[in-house]
């Protein structure tokens, strides 16, 4: 997994609540047994018409946008099925980060064990942000997880939170099954100890 | 004398391997449900780094979103779908996990063989990388979706990296009214938390309404947790639950049995234990739900109109109803029952067990599909299925105008063959109403099953009670 230490890039708006992983990535590329090759089929259903040209008006069709490396979203944003597809397809498109004020579970946990920083900040803060994304290719943000900054065009820092552990893994790029199996012995106990306690398990 | 705990906290006590000092927790899986989508990615991930899977025993595979509900004698002819199916019987061999191919009577939708096999059971830990395995929480287990990194995971250590959720009770006291069921329990507790409500939640659904259901109906409010953005419900086991369980191909036997149920006794909430949220709902007011828009949110009862967007809360939800409104091609104040369908879905996850088929049946014995709808049930398993056929439910089926179809996830989700046009309405038992879900521009309502059969017949979404007797 690539490290995450600080981002630069255009900031995105998606001023929309609910975004679901069906329209992050709809179920007809999830036929690949590869984790590459999706982001031309990110938001599918609203990037492109049913003859498969760009729709103008998507944000990411838009010449500002198309080489976005931050997304700004609304509430809720990945809720939906579990398919790590979602955040493969926002990674391979290039974007490494997502604020929005919140996000489904299970998304939220995918996107960390792909070095994609997903950031919940208050609403009032992405109201902001999402105003400063608005400003096409002058958008820049700066996303700094060392110091949990976000920086704005207009110099405006921005604070946020993060679980810790997740931050140390993300800024070091560590893979989680090679740190768990450091605990191999621990597991071996334990299962030893079910075996006795409850033999049907 | 330990504080008093939830069920959730005794099933996450019992499965801790280790505990960080910032809280962050390694636990134990018991069982690991694997299918063709999500685990690619994962088999490969450890043939790369050249792991093995730890306890290939714990792990079942079956295919289910990809596969054909017509005719199989021929195999797969999508050829991206047959290299996903082929896929997960080459690493089933590879890796040494059962699989259950297509051509067994045991294939079916993942939430429905774990159960049916005895895969399943109280108290234990079980995942897949498929949001709908909280379905298996109505066995009193914590049962929870994870993403395909997660899956390898699993595989290669048997644990996960888990921070601890926080714990919800909704309590659905009293009795159902007629013609009520358990999928409008849901879709009713889903409209009063909202699809993020449950976020950072364990949800334990209790009260007499619950206890009253039987494991069917359990499995069905389970399931649909991850829609109100739960990743798990618990329902707390009792003799319905063993019952069930009992005799099951993987259920415990003899002695192990009574030790089993000794243990599974002891899971439930203990008196006076701490919930961070309780909700508490009113079974006598639920009446037969449907959804109108495009998040499973969005309910109204089936005799109640298509909502105003000028009343949503705030401008975020009203411009997503307005979104909804104009994708699903409905307006404000719209009667339910006049809104016309072209395509009715019996089968999932969420309905597409046994239980769910008789309710259906009872309501299509001796009715006719309307000739404007082209509707099909698909059965949850082969086993389902295969009892259906035993019961006489596929010919009422059949001479009401239904298709009956092979199981799998089919339009639940059309990955397959199976799927809407553009502007097609559907009654669904699914569980998903999102843009698209269903085949692109395609237009979802979820329903129980009854309601499914008796929209059916009238080619409208229908209150099922106009056919109860």
């Amino acid at each position: 997994m690539d490290k995450f230490e600080v981002l630069t890039g255009v900031a995105a708006p998606l001023p929309m609540i609910n975004v679901d992983t069906d329209m992050i990535i709809p179920k007809q590329f999830l036929k690949t047994i590869k984790r590459t090759g999706l982001g031309k089929s990110l938001f599918f259903e609203m990037r492109y018409d049913d003859a498969g040209n760009e729709i103008p008006e998507f944000v990411l069709n838009k010449p500002a946008y198309r080489n976005a490396k931050i997304l700004v979203a609304g509430a809720n944003f990945g809720c939906g099925s579990s398919r790590e597809h979602a955040p493969w397809s926002i990674l391979d498109f290039g974007i490494r980060c997502v604020i929005a004020p919140s996000f489904a579970d299970i998304f939220y946990n995918n996107c960390f064990k792909n070095g994609i920083l997903p950031i919940k900040a208050p609403q009032e803060v992405c109201d902001k942000l999402m105003k400063a994304a608005d400003n096409g290719a002058n958008a820049t943000f700066t996303v700094d997880l060392k110091a949990q900054e976000i920086h704005t065009p207009d110099g405006e820092v921005v604070s946020f939170d993060v679980d810790e552990f997740r931050r140390h893994c993300l800024l070091n790029g560590l893979d989680d099954i090679g740190l768990t199996l450091v605990k191999k012995p621990k597991i071996d106990a334990y299962e030893a100890d079910r075996k006795a306690t409850q033999p049907w398990v | 004398m330990t504080a008093p705990r939830t069920l959730f906290d005794k099933i996450w006590d019992n499965h801790l391997v280790d505990r960080q000092e910032d809280g962050t927790c390694l636990i134990y899986i018991d069982r690991h449900l694997v299918h063709e989508v999500t685990s690619p990615q994962a088999f490969e991930g450890l043939a790369l780094t050249g792991r093995k899977v730890h306890r290939p025993e714990q792990t079942l595979a079956v295919a289910d979103h990809n596969v054909p509900t017509t005719d199989r004698s021929a195999g797969i002819t999508e050829p991206e779908s047959k290299l996903q199916v082929d896929t997960l019987e080459a690493n089933g061999k590879a890796f040494g996990i059962r699989v259950f191919g297509m051509s067994d009577e045991r294939q079916g939708i993942v939430h429905i063989v774990g159960p049916e096999q005895g895969f399943t059971l109280p108290g234990m830990t079980i995942v897949c990388g498929d949001s709908h395995t909280s379905t298996h929480g109505a066995f009193g287990s914590l049962a929870f979706g994870i993403g395909t990194s997660e899956v390898e995971h699993v595989l290669a250590t048997q644990t996960l990296v888990q921070a601890p959720a926080k714990n919800m009770r909704i309590r659905v006291e009293g009795k159902l009214p007629k013609g009520a069921t358990a999928k409008d329990i849901v879709l009713k507790i889903i409209s009063v938390l909202g699809t993020a409500g449950g976020t950072g939640y364990v949800i334990e659904y209790a009260g007499e309404a619950i206890r009253n259901l039987s494991m069917e109906g359990r499995m069905t409010i389970c399931n649909m947790s991850i829609e109100g953005g739960a990743r798990a419900g618990l329902i707390a086991p009792d003799e319905t639950t063993f019952a069930y369980v009992k005799g099951r191909p993987m259920a415990p036997k003899a002695e192990d049995w009574d030790k089993a149920v000794l243990y599974w006794m002891s899971l439930h909430t203990d008196e006076g234990a701490h919930f961070d949220k309780e909700i508490v709902i009113d079974a006598a007011e639920i009446i037969p739900q449907v959804t109108w828009g495009t998040s499973p949110e969005d309910v109204v009862p089936i005799t109640g109109s298509v909502p105003n967007p000028d009343d949503a809360a705030d401008e975020g939800k009203a411009k997503a109803m307005r979104r909804s409104l104009e994708y699903m091609g409905l307006k404000a104040g719209q009667k339910i029952e006049e809104v016309k369908i072209d395509r009715v879905f019996i089968g999932s996850c969420t309905n597409g067990r046994i239980e769910d088929l008789r309710a259906a049946a009872s309501v299509a014995k001796g009715r006719k599909v309307d000739p404007s709808v082209k509707a099909m049930v698909v059965p949850g398993s082969g086993l389902v299925k295969h009892q259906a056929e035993a019961e006489g439910l596929d010919a009422i089926f059949r001479e009401a105008g239904f298709e009956w179809r092979e199981p799998g996830c089919s339009m639940c989700l059309a990955m397959n063959a199976d799927k809407l046009e553009p502007g097609e309405r559907c009654a669904s038992t699914s569980n998903r109403n999102f843009e698209g879900r269903q085949g692109r521009g395609g237009r979802t309502h979820l329903v129980s099953p009854e309601i499914a059969v008796a929209s059916a017949i009238t080619g409208y979404l229908t209150d099922v009670r106009k056919f109860l007797a």
